[in-house]
């Protein structure tokens, strides 16, 4: 990420910190209307927060962001033995993973599946619509007949799909 | 020492002495051709010479940020990321069409689903429409005013002198001659319009109480050092028609009224503004609510209506958005001024933010601090176009008729037309637009069958 990228970000980051005391609140993400309407915005906003904290400051801002930097082309050749990018392919389908398993026990459970669909459709559709909807996705998912999906499976599922792209925002320079 | 004192009196005198002409000669070369509608052409000059001495600054910052070899920090106004203007099912079709070989017209649910959402999601914590609305706009160039600067680390010796010399003039020179010019406005307004006021009803009195707001707005216009550009004059608003404009500043109105004959809308307020609105309401009729009667939205239709509908009465002004706004964007009109059903006359006004930024942000600062900035601003330089004269047409209801004004407003004065309530700045936004997505994603998943059973 460039200087001038950081510089945006962090005046983004201020502009949103109503309270200016360096970190940002639930209810200042909530403030974006745009992000209010969207049926998971309570979910993504969660994945800014860590484990039971309430305040995320700049650097936890731009470690989530970072998910989502465009894969350049030298990285894929560059040293493999690093620690993994943040925003490699299999961890961006790792924060996909995250916003359907609420418990993080590295399962998506029927009942989390559930979950997530009820929030993107609201009331325009009934239970047994859905839980048949959710039972023969985790049919088609699952391969160990655990009646869940787990992160590998949740892979495979995936593994035609261009997470590259579809996961990735580009700045305008 | 002593010998010192005798003179020190003599100085002094001749010092007040001095400064007490200036001020009065200023004043009558400023006020004089306010009462008569005349311009001197001075504030023109003063603004190109302004210009030129900005894009030196400019190259001066550019040239210090080069030494340093650092990117020089330049605020984007298009955003800063690249979002595709596409919907929500051709961008959920998209992921499926590259996740899976299978048949797109059945509707049902994959898991990649989710991508659509995340990603929109995220877009719109890194940048989003609304909230940088309501917030003032960042300039492409400094104008030597360090409450706009962002690259304060490349300053040179020299800029720095410059700056120094601008707050000198601004803040003893501008700012005194200014804050009388403003005290004499105000005053003659409240006296003129009272002294009208006892005169009969007739052509007399309208004619004078016409010309006593109009001089005394210009007066107000000087004040502020406001250089204004209007453009096809003559489509300006008639009698028994609604002027609708779009909303930065309270400063919108003097702008307006300085160039035309109109009738105020508003709440009464105490103070010193309600001594001016009691005042300007004995020379002409303006529609002055009490608080409680705001609420009451048929009430205010009603005097309204009563209003347009007497010819012999001035337009009315309303700004439809309800709130300021930073003059990057129009936000929703509310419907209000457009159900009455006379002529509507749009108006569209542009700030140049370069010389000061007119935008009103009402969370941050209250209307004395505002205006201590405005009158320490360099000047205040806009545009007004007046757009041709609309009407509702019969197939269109209200909410349509104001979305239509609003988009040639837009246009018109290069501003963003934006669907989005401007009283989002203070309130959350309506449930009905999440359930609108949750709708349109649940044709996705089961399609448009109606007979399947709901709970």
């Amino acid at each position: 990420v460039s200087h001038s990228q950081i510089t945006r970000l962090y005046s983004r980051f201020t502009s949103l910190d109503k309270g200016e005391n360096g970190t940002l609140s639930r209810e200042d993400f909530q403030r974006i209307p745009e992000l209010a309407i969207n049926p998971l915005g309570d979910r993504i906003i969660n994945a800014f927060f860590p484990e039971g904290e309430d305040q995320v400051n700049f650097r936890g801002f731009m470690r989530t962001l970072a998910h989502f930097r465009p894969i350049e082309d030298n990285e894929k050749s560059k040293d493999q033995n690093g620690p993994e990018p943040l925003n490699s392919r299999s961890n961006k389908l790792h924060f996909a993973f995250r916003l359907y398993d609420l418990d993080k026990d590295d399962k998506i459970s029927r009942d989390e599946l559930l979950q997530v669909l009820r929030m993107m459709v609201g009331v325009n559709i009934s239970d047994e619509q859905l839980g048949s909807i959710a039972d023969r996705t985790i049919q088609e998912a699952d391969q160990d007949g655990d009646s869940a999906i787990s992160f590998a499976e949740f892979v495979k599922v995936l593994e035609k799909v261009d997470v590259e792209q579809k996961m990735s925002i580009r700045f305008l320079h | 020492m002593f010998l010192l004192l005798p003179f020190d009196s003599l100085v002094v005198n001749l010092l007040g002495i001095s400064i007490t002409v200036l001020f009065t000669l200023l004043l009558v070369f400023i006020i004089v051709p306010a009462i008569f509608g005349v311009s001197f052409g001075i504030r023109k000059v003063y603004m190109k010479t302004l210009l030129k001495i900005f894009q030196w600054a400019t190259l001066r910052i550019e040239r210090g940020a080069k030494e340093k070899n650092h990117p020089l920090y330049k605020p984007y106004v298009n955003g800063i990321i690249a979002k595709e203007p596409t919907s929500l099912e051709e961008e959920i079709k998209e992921i499926r069409r590259s996740g899976s070989g299978k048949a797109l017209d059945t509707p049902e649910f994959e898991l990649s689903d989710i991508f659509y959402f995340c990603r929109k999601g995220i877009e719109t914590i890194m940048d989003d429409e609304v909230t940088k609305r309501f917030s003032a706009e960042e300039l492409e160039s400094w104008n030597l005013l360090s409450r706009t600067n962002y690259n304060f680390q490349y300053i040179s010796l020299r800029l720095t002198v410059l700056w120094g010399l601008g707050v000198l003039i601004r803040y003893c020179f501008l700012l005194p001659l200014r804050v009388a010019l403003a005290f004499t406005g105000i005053s003659l307004l409240v006296t003129g319009t009272t002294v009208v006021g006892y005169l009969p009803n007739g052509r007399c009195k309208d004619f004078l109480s016409k010309h006593v707001h109009l001089m005394c707005y210009r007066i107000c216009v000087r004040a502020l050092t406001a250089i204004i550009t209007y453009h096809d004059r003559e489509n300006r608003p008639r009698n028994g028609g609604i002027c609708v404009a779009n909303h930065t500043s309270p400063i919108d109105v003097i702008i307006l009224a300085s160039d035309g004959y109109y009738a105020m809308v508003g709440q009464i307020h105490g103070g010193l503004m309600g001594v001016i609105q009691r005042a300007m309401v004995k020379a002409c009729p303006h529609v002055w609510f009490e608080r409680s009667e705001v609420k009451d939205r048929h009430l205010v239709a009603r005097r309204l209506t009563e209003h347009v509908q007497d010819k012999s009465k001035l337009p009315i002004l309303i700004f439809p958005e309800g709130t300021c706004i930073n003059n990057t964007s129009v936000m929703m009109f509310k419907k209000g001024s457009f159900e009455i059903g006379a002529t509507v006359y749009p108006v569209a006004i542009k700030y140049d933010p370069q010389f000061g930024d007119a935008f009103w942000n009402s969370s941050k600062y209250g209307m004395v601090t505002y205006l201590l900035r405005m009158m320490t601003s360099w000047a205040i330089v806009c545009s007004v176009w007046y757009l041709p004269p609309m009407t509702r047409q019969p197939e269109e209801d209200a909410v349509q008729f104001a979305n239509r004004v609003k988009s040639a407003i837009a246009r018109q004065g290069g501003l963003v037309d934006l669907l989005w309530d401007g009283g989002l700045k203070r309130e959350k936004v309506k449930d009905a637009f999440k359930e609108e997505q949750q709708k349109l994603y649940s044709k996705m998943i089961v399609g448009n069958h109606e007979d399947r059973s709901r709970s």
